[in-house]
């Protein structure tokens, strides 16, 4: 699968990874839920780091959507709110 | 492999869906698919433009911070010079006022070297996605043309939208890019021009070298007040070699200043021009 990490770009992610990613993913949502400052800044670098472990960059000539997208590193918990909404940080 | 997942959707899979609506939502404002693929690469063509000027201006924000930088650290440099210059002279009080202000150069120094920083990642994450957006804007105007020529309309739908959908995503993080790159050079131009007009203003003339830089006029007084007396004292001396009786004073140092005469014939020839230049005036 196909994950876009915002700011960095496309990488390729193998399946299996998936209920790993999950997990952490799962400690960023709660972070965000329960606006852990702290706990949401560790998840977030958790998370991509393992994500750019494992992954490998897409052709940047590919047009394929990611299946997961994740947030740039240096965002905070409302650029992370602004993410989650239809009218928020996305332009269009 | 969800099992894990009883609490809602995580947040990667619920951020890949707003994109995605995002750009489901864009196609269906679109009436005939072929104008779709046209008018996006335009406006594809228009971001690249937007992420060019982007990175330029985040470059001639960076070397606006530098150039700062470098006015600070001459002060910086200066104040040090004047603080040594001022404890050879005995005068520790001045120089402690040249390292207080040095100080207050240096915490400048580091929060210029903080934005600099930041505007360098800036400038540089930009660049990249420059050149990612430009590789796949490419890759779309190739698929645009293949669509166009190789099916119908409404064999043409899928493969558009699939193109679509990849683009835009792209296009959705290189815009929120941009517009974190935009957020940050405002803030630096802000302080940065505050940082301006302070120096233009003389407000900073006291750390910066300025005109009211008194610690500089203190030592120069100082210097000015050692070379006077350092000049009467030869000219004393001159004088009281008693072959030159043009002058009616310099009988009191007489004492001190004869025995010194023989071992410098040299000074005592130079010195005695400086009375015959000074007589006109």
């Amino acid at each position: 699968m196909i994950i876009r990490i915002l700011g960095e770009g496309q990488l390729r992610v193998d399946d299996s990874a998936l209920s790993e990613l999950n997990e952490l993913d799962a400690r960023l949502g709660a972070a965000v839920e329960g606006s852990d400052e702290a706990a949401f800044t560790a998840a977030l670098a958790a998370l991509l780091g393992r994500v750019r472990a494992i992954g490998a960059p897409t052709e940047p000539a590919d047009l394929e959507p990611s299946a997961l997208i994740l947030p740039q590193a240096d965002a905070t918990m409302d650029d992370v709110r602004g993410l989650l909404t239809d009218d928020g940080l996305i332009p269009g | 492999m969800y099992e894990g997942m009883i609490a809602p959707m995580g947040v990667m899979k619920r951020v890949s869906l707003v994109f995605k609506s995002k750009a489901n939502k864009a196609l269906d404002r679109m009436e005939d698919p072929r104008e779709t693929l046209d008018y996006s690469y335009q406006t594809q063509l228009e971001l690249l433009q937007k992420v060019r000027r982007g990175v330029a201006d985040v470059a001639t924000s960076r070397k606006r911070v530098e150039l700062q930088i470098n006015q600070l650290q001459q002060s910086s440099d200066k104040l040090d010079r004047q603080a040594r210059d001022s404890l050879s002279a005995g005068r520790e009080d001045l120089a402690r006022e040249a390292l207080v202000r040095k100080s207050g150069t240096t915490s400048q120094m580091n929060d210029l070297n903080v934005q600099y920083a930041s505007l360098q990642g800036e400038e540089e994450k930009l660049t990249n996605a420059s050149q990612r957006l430009q590789a796949k804007v490419d890759a779309f105007r190739t698929r645009k043309e293949t669509i166009k020529a190789t099916y119908t309309a409404a064999e043409a739908q899928t493969r558009i939208n699939e193109a679509f959908t990849g683009i835009s995503e792209e296009m959705g993080d290189v815009g929120m890019a941009i517009q974190r790159a935009e957020d940050k050079t405002e803030q630096m131009k802000a302080r940065a021009g505050a940082i301006d007009e302070l120096m233009a203003s003389g407000a900073l003339d006291d750390v910066v070298s300025g005109p009211r830089d008194d610690i500089q006029a203190e030592l120069d007084r100082m210097g000015a007040t050692h070379g006077v007396d350092h000049e009467l004292e030869r000219i004393k001396a001159e004088l009281d070699q008693g072959s030159a009786p043009r002058q009616i004073e310099g009988t009191g140092a007489a004492g001190e200043a004869q025995p010194a005469a023989p071992a410098q014939p040299a000074t005592a020839a130079q010195v005695a021009d400086q009375p015959r230049t000074g007589d006109p005036q």
